[in-house]
């Protein structure tokens, strides 16, 4: 079957990057398996407890960059206890083991401790990059490690960790020969910073592209910090605090019109908003901006700063922002790709929040818009529809109506016209959150017409177990499946049980689903991890048959090639 | 039937104690005893608890707080909520920073501390030891290059004194002494 030597075939699949292509190359036949797997150095692992790092090791025995994912999603809000896994050092201490070449390293909603990073650090010569999202575990202990033994470090990068800021000098553990760094991220880092490693830190990096900064650097660093990298492309601000007395001010304005690069702004932290105004000169050549955590930006000098910013392609922002200004950023952001509203109020007050007009007018005025996660306290059908007609293109449709089970605010009937648009008219659609008032009639609409469906988030949605099956059998590409508070039962789960084999995981907590229902479904698919998470002592599950018919609260199910895991706690039965 | 009278003190219910029971004329906890009037002993006990719920309606419904609910990461929520605890006006005081222009540091105060514009602005005057001048209607603060601002919740910096005091409380963010040329569009005469 081959007219080409496997070098050459080998060279051709350098070409090819996404981790899907190549999983699909390595199914055509054994010759091109086994060229893939030599020469993948990329790996993606969407569940750190499918698999495990020998198997992984002997596959892609030149690996160089690894991604793993450890808790399911809705551990981000909680309803995950945190001893329940997704532990990193055995993998670390495996790959130490094999000697194999790492030089990345991307962990999401892992448990990560200095231990692990310590080892990470000593490990591996070549080690370049790392990257920790939603992580917890460890300290700066362990940011010091790597910052003193990875001698080629080109990106630290450290998303919305959980991190115990033990105050120490990790920023000084970077030996004055460091000078590779391309990314520094530590703005969720709570403690202080020695702003004077920092500020050398910087200056000896002629490679650093992206900066973000904790909250413990002010406004007169900032600027001295921009003086030293003005070919900087991506910036977190931290503190923003100081009023502006004439001079610090000036500096940091003409610091701000030297960084031609700047395409990224975030941060705010803590902020002053009248010196937004320093950053106006830049504004025009934003593609991404996210104050989603400047909760003291608001009103006319939020408005002021989004005016100038006219490339926008990435908008992350507070619900504070009201329906006026969402009118603003539609008539300003023509470019805009992807919008994320947060709720800044979340007690419910229910005040300067954003409404349903706010989205359609998002929708009228940015045609390219592909992306959305929207909170808001109300909605209506006729709007969904609106939005529907006017973006038909969105791959990710996130809504969030702060209130559970809110009807149409109008009309007071379910929102399931609504979202029947959106899924009938976006035939792109891969990933879809759903709220307010829902029947199984959504699940019908999102069983016949989400041909791509692949993660949908339900909660507080539906009347019977048809909801579920509409989804189980309609969407052929679903892959992970997270429902909460629905009434699906035993009848959805154990359907068709051959269908979780396609998916990567399923997620259930306060449904129908009964312990006996779950016990059938393990003895079925041996090839599954049924966990069930039960940390309440209270609903202990006893063995007995007719306790069988108490329901579960948390159900976690996975396909996996390497059985049960050996790290669960005791409260997580694994049946 | 006294001994049934005196369960009436150990009854559980929905009502508070001390609270009527509205059908006072029915035995409603006929405990153990008619088991073929399940039914009626269930009715009865739901118009009780119906009752008693009325009378307690008084205090308005508290929203239940749902685990996980609004899906928000934890990450995002402590580092909003932060926020807002700081510029809270309800509990415990209502604490602005204050900054002078020219001074290294800013200062915090409580402004529920003060009755009036007159007691704040004494208090200002000795923490930054300034002085602050008098306050005209019309022409804004006379005799002193310092002049008190505050900014509010639209993000704007407004003169302390133009408004009723209780109205400066709730919509006052932080303050800020001003001084010298940047005062001056304010109408402070030199």
């Amino acid at each position: 079957m081959n007219y080409f030597p496997d070098e050459v075939i080998e060279h051709v699949f350098d070409f090819v990057t996404s981790h899907k292509d190549r999983n699909a190359i390595s199914l055509v036949c054994k010759s091109w398996y086994k060229i893939e797997r030599y020469s993948r150095q990329k790996v993606f692992i969407g569940n750190c407890y499918a698999i495990n790092p020998e198997r992984l090791l002997r596959r892609f025995p030149c690996l160089k960059s690894l991604t793993l994912k450890g808790k399911p999603h809705f551990a981000d809000f909680n309803l995950v206890p945190h001893e329940w896994g997704g532990f990193v050092l055995p993998w670390i201490e495996a790959l130490a083991r094999s000697r194999v070449g790492l030089e990345e390293l991307r962990l999401k909603r892992m448990v990560v401790t200095d231990e692990s990073l310590e080892l990470l650090s000593r490990s591996f010569v070549n080690f370049k990059s790392l990257v920790l999202v939603s992580c917890e575990g460890f300290t700066t202990d362990g940011l010091a490690s790597i910052a003193a033994n990875c001698r080629h470090l080109r990106d630290l990068d450290l998303q919305e960790n959980e991190i115990d800021d033990h105050r120490g000098q990790w920023l000084s553990c970077f030996p004055d020969t460091c000078t590779t760094l391309v990314t520094l991220n530590f703005a969720c880092l709570e403690g202080e910073t020695n702003l004077v490693a920092l500020e050398r830190l910087v200056a000896r990096s002629p490679n650093l592209k992206s900066l973000k900064l904790n909250r413990a650097v002010p406004l007169d660093a900032l600027a001295r910090l921009m003086v030293c990298a003005p070919q900087i492309v991506d910036l977190g601000v931290g503190s923003y605090e100081n009023d502006p007395d004439s001079e610090s001010y000036m500096k940091l304005k003409a610091a701000v019109k030297k960084c031609t690069s700047l395409r990224s702004l975030s941060g705010f932290l803590e902020a002053a908003p009248h010196c937004l105004s320093a950053f106006h000169p830049i504004c025009h050549n934003l593609t991404s901006l996210n104050l989603s955590y400047a909760a003291e930006i608001h009103g006319s000098h939020l408005i002021k700063l989004i005016q100038h910013c006219k490339k926008l392609q990435r908008l992350w922002i507070l619900d504070s922002i009201g329906d006026k200004g969402l009118e603003v950023v539609a008539s300003t952001c023509k470019e805009l790709q992807e919008l994320r509203v947060f709720p800044s109020d979340l007690l419910g007050g229910g005040n300067t929040a954003v409404t349903e007009e706010g989205l359609v007018a998002i929708s009228a005025g940015c045609p390219k818009l592909h992306s959305i996660l929207y909170f808001c306290q109300q909605m209506t059908n006729a709007a969904l529809v609106t939005v529907a007609k006017n973006c038909p293109n969105f791959i990710r449709f996130r809504l969030c109506i702060l209130e559970p089970n809110k009807p149409d605010h109008v009309t007071s009937q379910p929102l399931d016209e609504g979202f029947g648009a959106i899924v009938k008219a976006c035939k792109s659609l891969r990933r879809l959150s759903l709220s307010g008032l829902l029947t199984d009639q959504v699940f019908l609409y999102i069983g016949m017409y989400a041909n791509q469906l692949e993660m949908l988030s339900i909660a507080f949605a539906g009347d019977t177990d048809k909801g579920m099956l509409y989804v189980l059998n309609g969407c052929k590409k679903m892959k992970k499946l997270e429902i909460r508070d629905s009434p699906f039962g035993d009848t959805a789960l154990l359907a068709d049980v051959s269908k979780y084999e396609t998916m990567r995981s399923l997620w259930m907590s306060s449904c129908e689903v009964t312990l006996s229902g779950c016990k059938k479904l393990a003895q079925k698919a041996p090839w599954l991890n049924v966990e069930i998470i039960n940390e309440n002592d209270n609903n202990r599950m006893e063995e007995n048959g007719h306790e069988g018919r108490q329901k579960v609260d948390k159900l976690y199910l996975y396909r996996t090639v390497v059985g049960t895991r050996m790290d669960a706690p005791p409260f997580v039965w694994i049946l | 039937m006294d001994e049934f009278v005196n369960l009436k003190e150990t009854e559980l219910r929905l009502g508070l104690p001390g609270t009527d029971n509205v059908c006072e004329g029915k035995e409603s906890i006929i405990s153990c005893c008619n088991n073929n009037n399940k039914r009626a002993l269930s009715s009865d006990n739901e118009k009780e608890i119906e009752s008693s719920s009325r009378k307690t309606e008084t205090s308005p419904p508290r929203k239940a707080q749902i685990v996980g609910w609004p899906p928000v990461r934890s990450y995002r929520k402590n580092n909003i909520q932060t926020k807002k605890n700081e510029s809270e006006h309800e509990g415990q005081g209502i604490y602005v920073k204050v900054s002078m222009d020219g001074a290294p540091y800013l200062r915090k105060i409580d402004l529920s501390c003060y009755k009036g514009y007159s007691e704040l602005l004494k208090a200002l005057e000795v923490m930054f030891k300034f002085s602050v001048g008098e306050y005209f209607e019309r022409d804004g603060y006379k005799g002193s290059e310092f002049v008190p601002t505050y900014e509010d919740k639209d993000g704007d910096w407004m003169l302390i004194g133009d408004v009723p005091w209780e109205m400066f409380i709730c919509s006052c963010k932080r303050l800020r002494i001003m001084k010298g040329s940047e005062a001056k569009g304010l109408g402070c005469g030199v």
